[in-house]
């Protein structure tokens, strides 16, 4: 159900969150995994209300679990010195990789003395260059410029803050990079979260010598999230929400300051969905997810319409008309249907115009990429006010790199979840989408000691 | 969302045969008698929904006039039976494609009699579309009635008066299908329909219900979207397609983003992460196939978190399914079952209908007929006129395709009287009347199918000679034995077809043909007989249990009760010997047993009940309503209890001082379940306080009731009279069970 009539722009998107929705199928039983998965923030969320030292053991116990890596064999002394300062050495990275999108941060020092230049290895000054004298690497990779942040204090060490990504699929050439450039002479430490740093840890072992450090996924997301809100963007604040989402007219993109964050329900739309409950910075739990993510949006949109690009794909949704394509309820009941008090414009059937024969044949490709836009927005929608209702929360935050630049499907979220809770709910958004793995992780590395 | 039942699926396809292979008058039986139409009529599917008289025969008895004559007399029966004209009321349900709709219109019309008959009461998304034809056609006016307010009702409908109606679907398992077993309190529920979207509904009562959410992705999203991606047409193609498919072809899998590592972080790698997640990218090509398995997954899954969100935010846990979507359709109640599980951590029960497709017309139904007042009635399937669950799906018979010119059919026998719980129930929810269920237990059930087959040509004899006047008996004999035979080849081959399984349900599908055809009663005449021989004997019964020391009494009192029950002509081990030794009889049942006691009711029941009167102790005597069997029934109970009573004083005055009881149960079977019992019965059981219920005979205390747990002592007791139960039972055929039980504390 929801909204089709808004009306706008595009671009590319997401990472995987391990989100869950089952296959039926013939597999081992799928709920005894959720489970697990579901328990541990539970129990984070228990011994974190009690006592830290109870949760510093339990992190221990945690195997190959976020936080273990091991650290270059041969450690020089300076470096032995750098780390007593408790901060680590450049270059500072935060990698987040997911099912289909690779984030990078990278912080870039500017002050660094002239004693620290003369220092500085010649690897570490060609990255440097490399990654801010750039706005694309390679072929797919590419810096949001627009969304550097200048003059951060990290660790003391004032900087601008780099977010770059690219798709997973090129990861390898990445990992070869990596050992073309020498990395691992540098002994830093690769902080990583998502999927891919379980997935590609062995290659950047063998192929790049490098030492990965994994973290979780979820815990990383929060504390990037919860970070890069409050230092803000560049003055401006991070977070906003939409006014009069469904009139093009007035529709207006307001910034929103999250003075009391807590509770929380964060969305993460990448290629899947992940929804979490965040009562506090180390308190929370993941409520649920669906596989109906940006990945099955850009997935079936290729299907359809043969488009290439996820932009290519939130082009052709903008110029397309969905309801050629779906069945509204005024389809059905000629207006609304009072009886149970549905507006006529509301979806009735996604894409059930095309059980018809000659609807299929009227339909344009635009249309179906916009219909497809539609149809996983709105259930993303849905989903997400049913678990708010659920958890008792009334402000959602959407994040994932499905929304980036994709303002219908913002507004269409931020409509749906005021019209279907009468008001009860808001939805709000972060300018840093996708990112907040990725700085998440990049906060890890710098706790390390 | 809304729209629900506007499309039934992609069955009415061009390709298809056209021809209608059942012969419209055995489709649309009883119309010249029709009135109070209703029709529903979906995206493919149409239902027609009407109320109809069915006159039937019934064998009935009553006393002679006492005038001059000497009842006493040797040759004389002791009343007369008298075989008249019944009119009961039926419900009839027919599902057909709406290829045929002008045809059966066409045919409805020509066959209309009544003429009383002004509207018809319309529902599902096609009423509109086919309004002047049904007007023009039918000459009746078309009501239009809110689809989702029809669903409702039917919903209501079948739930309650359906036993069995609701079973939980797990593929592969042993049996697929778990019937549920009747609640008295049906309320609160959650409805949810798949029709082109979803709709989901809180049912809380009769007339309260709440579109509580919906969502736009059902069966229309996978139809249309499986359409674009597929090139496939039809609904039912799309789904075989998705049954052959491999889905992680196209997902993206948890395994594919985490690698091998997804073990040791105890993720299950088979998860799906993202939908369609791999399918973003323009060098590869998919397979027609794995795109609907996981467009397929990709939809059920997300129905199933949704129907599970909302069961959560309502507190419900049970939630019924409905809608083309679901359908008859074993991929998709699979694929839905898998994700309610997997959503809710097996807190929610997804759960189907065995007459879904038929809500919308019954609801619709409802509603013309509320003046009828059909909710202050109990209603019965009648298992020889209604087709079972999936006649007609292809999953089940691949040759269904060719023949899609086959009809669905439910009939639903209105009950003279509501059937009601036995008060006495220690558990009602939890109370199943049968002992063996025959879905589950394939060597029992082979067994019985067999004996039932075997039996068939006895039970067509004895249905000829109870009509010896009749010139078509023949005739119809030959049909019922046609349709029982049928009926037993379907349940071989879908034991599910009309809910569990069972002896008992078995017994009744024969009664129901037996009715359909005719013969109402072919055992009244062998009973008339026993009852006038028992009847002479019972004085002579009496006196030599008088004579007994109390304590030998009470055997003998015993031993009566059992001796009687070895003439139940059903048991084919009796049958048998009494079919080859015409003279065997009491006699022979003595000797089996060592015993010197009579015939069932007169010569064990009846001094068994004086017993009970003379220490002072309320009897209430229930027999059957309806014939089956050999059982005597209630107004036959009344007819000999007048005869003892004008022999034995003591009945006498038990009567007549309402010590003594005679009610009927509410049954027509062998057979009796306890939770659908005459309100007469429970009422008075209430009334009276009863503190010990006898149940007699081997269809009511070993087929049905043998482990019921009753909040009274009771005593349960029948002679085995089958070989397989016995030995199941482990002991000789003819053993006897007294089972005496008090409530555990």
């Amino acid at each position: 159900m929801g909204a089709g009539r808004l009306g706008a722009p595009m671009e590319r998107h997401g990472r995987a969150a391990a989100t869950s929705a089952p296959l039926a199928g013939e597999q081992e039983p799928g709920g005894a995994e959720e489970g697990r998965r579901r328990r541990e923030p539970l129990r984070r969320r228990a011994s974190s209300a009690s006592a830290p030292r109870v949760r510093a053991a339990a992190e221990g116990a945690r195997r190959d679990r976020p936080g273990s890596y091991s650290g270059s064999a041969s450690v020089s002394r300076q470096r032995v010195e750098s780390l007593r300062k408790k901060r680590p050495l450049f270059p500072w990275f935060g990698l987040d990789i997911g099912g289909t999108l690779v984030k990078l941060v990278y912080f870039e020092p500017k002050d660094i003395t002239a004693e620290e230049e003369e220092e500085e290895v010649e690897s570490l000054k060609s990255i440097r260059k490399y990654l801010t004298s750039n706005v694309a690497y390679g072929s797919a990779g590419i810096r949001d410029v627009h969304l550097e942040l200048k003059d951060l204090t990290l660790c003391g060490r004032k900087g601008n803050l780099h977010f770059i990504r690219f798709p997973t699929h090129d990861m390898p050439a990445f990992i070869q990079m990596g050992r073309d450039k020498n990395f691992s002479s540098l002994h830093t430490v690769f902080c990583a979260t998502g999927g891919g740093a379980y997935k590609f840890e062995q290659d950047f072992l063998t192929i790049g010598d490098l030492q990965l450090c994994k973290l979780d996924e979820l815990d990383c997301l929060i504390k990037g999230i919860l970070y890069i809100d409050s230092v803000g963007f560049n003055g401006r604040s991070q977070c906003y929400y939409f006014e009069n989402p469904a009139d093009s007219e007035k529709c207006q993109k307001l910034p929103f300051e999250l003075k009391n964050p807590y509770p929380l329900l964060l969305v993460n739309i990448g290629s899947g969905v992940s929804i979490l409950a965040v009562y506090s910075e180390d308190n929370y739990k993941r409520v649920t997810g669906t596989s109906l993510g940006g990945g099955t949006f850009f997935g079936l949109c290729c299907l359809l319409t043969g488009c290439t690009t996820f932009e290519e794909a939130l082009e052709m949704a903008s110029r397309g008309d969905s309801t050629k394509v779906d069945k509204l309820v005024r389809d059905i009941y000629g207006g609304d249907y009072e009886r149970f008090g549905l507006p006529g414009w509301a979806v009735a059937s996604s894409f059930g115009n095309m059980m018809s024969k000659e609807k299929r044949e009227a339909v344009s490709k635009e249309d179906l990429a916009r219909a497809t836009l539609i149809t996983i927005t709105n259930n993303i929608g849905s989903i997400a006010r049913m678990c708010a209702l659920n958890e008792n929360i009334n402000q959602v935050v959407f994040v994932g790199n499905f929304l980036r630049i994709n303002t219908i499907a913002m507004r269409l979220l931020a409509y749906a979840l005021d019209y279907w809770s009468k008001g009860q709910l808001k939805a709000l958004f972060s300018e840093h989408e996708g990112y907040f793995g990725a700085v998440g992780a990049l906060l890890e590395l710098l706790k390390i000691p | 969302m809304a729209e629900c039942g506007t499309s039934d699926g992609g069955r009415s396809g061009d390709s298809l045969d056209k021809s209608i292979t059942l012969p419209p008058d055995e489709v649309f039986r009883n119309l010249e008698n029709a009135k109070r139409f209703a029709i529903d009529i979906g995206g493919s599917l149409t239902k027609l929904a009407y109320y109809s008289t069915v006159q039937h025969k019934v064998a009935k008895v009553r006393s002679f006039e006492h005038s001059g004559k000497d009842t006493e007399q040797d040759h004389e029966p002791p009343y007369e039976i008298s075989v008249q004209e019944e009119i009961t009321a039926r419900l009839h349900f027919v599902k057909f494609e709406n290829t045929y709709i002008e045809a059966c219109l066409d045919f409805i019309k020509d066959h209309l009699v009544n003429t009383e008959t002004k509207v018809i009461l319309a529902t599902g998304g096609g009423a509109y579309k086919f309004k002047d034809l049904i007007e023009e056609k039918l000459q009746l006016k078309v009501h239009k009635e809110d689809v989702m307010t029809c669903l409702i009702k039917g919903c209501n409908f079948v739930l309650k008066n359906i036993p069995n109606e609701a079973f939980a679907y797990q593929k592969d398992a042993e049996p697929e299908f778990r019937f549920q077993t009747q609640h008295a309190n049906i309320f609160p529920y959650l409805l949810v329909n798949i029709g082109s979207g979803v709709s989901i509904v809180k049912v809380e009562s009769e007339d309260r219900f709440e579109w509580i959410g919906g969502s736009s992705v059902g069966g229309g999203t996978f139809w249309g979207l499986g359409a674009l991606l597929t090139k496939t047409k039809k609904f039912d193609e799309l789904l075989h397609l998705a049954s052959k498919g491999q889905h992680a072809n196209v997902d993206m899998l948890v395994q594919d983003i985490y690698g091998g590592a997804h073990q040791t972080l105890g993720l299950s790698g088979n998860l799906i992460a993202s939908s369609f997640g791999k399918s973003a990218t323009a060098d590869r090509e998919f397979s027609r196939e794995d795109m609907a398995k996981s467009l397929l997954h990709m939809i059920s899954n997300d129905i199933g978190q949704l129907a599970c969100l909302y069961a959560k935010l309502h507190g419900l846990d049970r939630v019924y399914f409905g809608g083309f979507f679901i359908r008859g359709h074993p991929v998709t109640m699979h694929t839905i079952t898998y994700s309610i599980n997997f959503f809710s951590k097996g807190e929610v029960q997804a759960l189907f209908l065995r007459h879904e497709g038929y809500l919308g017309a019954i609801g619709a139904f409802l509603k013309g007929a509320e003046q009828d007042n059909p909710n202050q009635y109990s209603w019965g399937e009648n298992y020889a006129g209604s087709s079972g669950l999936m006649s007609t799906s292809p999953e089940l018979c691949p040759t269904q395709r060719v023949r899609s010119g086959t009809f669905d059919l439910l009939e639903m026998d209105r009950l003279e009287r509501p059937l009601v719980n036995l008060p006495l129930l220690l558990d009602p929810s939890s109370y199943v009347p049968d002992t063996v269920d025959l879905t589950d237990d394939a060597l029992a059930r082979k067994y019985w199918l067999t004996c039932f087959e075997e039996a068939l040509d006895g039970v067509v004899k004895r249905a000829v000679a109870s009509q010896p006047e009749s010139a078509d008996a023949a005739e119809r004999a030959r049909k019922f034995r046609q349709k029982y035979w049928s009926k037993l080849q379907t349940l071989r081959h879908q034991p599910f077809a009309y809910g569990t399984l069972t002896v008992r349900s078995l017994l009744d599908t024969r009664e129901h043909c037996l009715n359909e055809f005719s013969f109402p009663d072919p055992y009244s005449k062998v009973k008339q007989e026993e009852n006038g021989v028992a009847l002479k004997c019972f004085q002579c019964v009496v006196q030599a249990l008088d004579a007994l020391s109390w304590e030998e009494r009470q055997l003998a009192l015993a031993r009566g009760l059992l001796a009687g029950n070895v003439f139940d002509w059903g048991a084919k081990a009796v049958s048998d010997v009494l079919e080859s030794d015409p003279r065997f009889g009491f006699e022979e049942a003595k000797k089996k047993l060592q015993d010197n006691s009579g015939i069932d009711l007169i010569l064990g029941v009846f001094p068994f009940v004086r017993e009970l009167l003379l220490r002072g102790t309320e009897v209430i005597l229930a027999c059957n309503s309806g014939p089956a069997l050999n059982d005597v029934t209630y107004s036959e109970s009344l007819l000999v209890a007048e005869r003892i009573a004008a022999m034995d004083p003591i009945i006498h005055s038990a009567l007549q001082e309402e010590r003594l009881l005679l009610v009927q149960t509410g049954s027509s079977s062998p057979c009796l379940d306890l939770s659908r019992l005459d309100k007469g019965l429970a009422v008075l059981v209430r009334e009276r306080g009863a503190d010990l219920a006898v149940i007699e005979g081997m269809g009511r205390a070993v087929h049905t009731n043998y482990y019921a747990a009753l909040r009274c002592e009771s005593l349960k007791l029948a002679v085995v009279k089958n070989a397989w139960l016995a030995e199941r039972l482990g002991g000789p055929l003819f053993s006897v069970i007294f089972k005496y039980e008090v409530p555990a504390e």
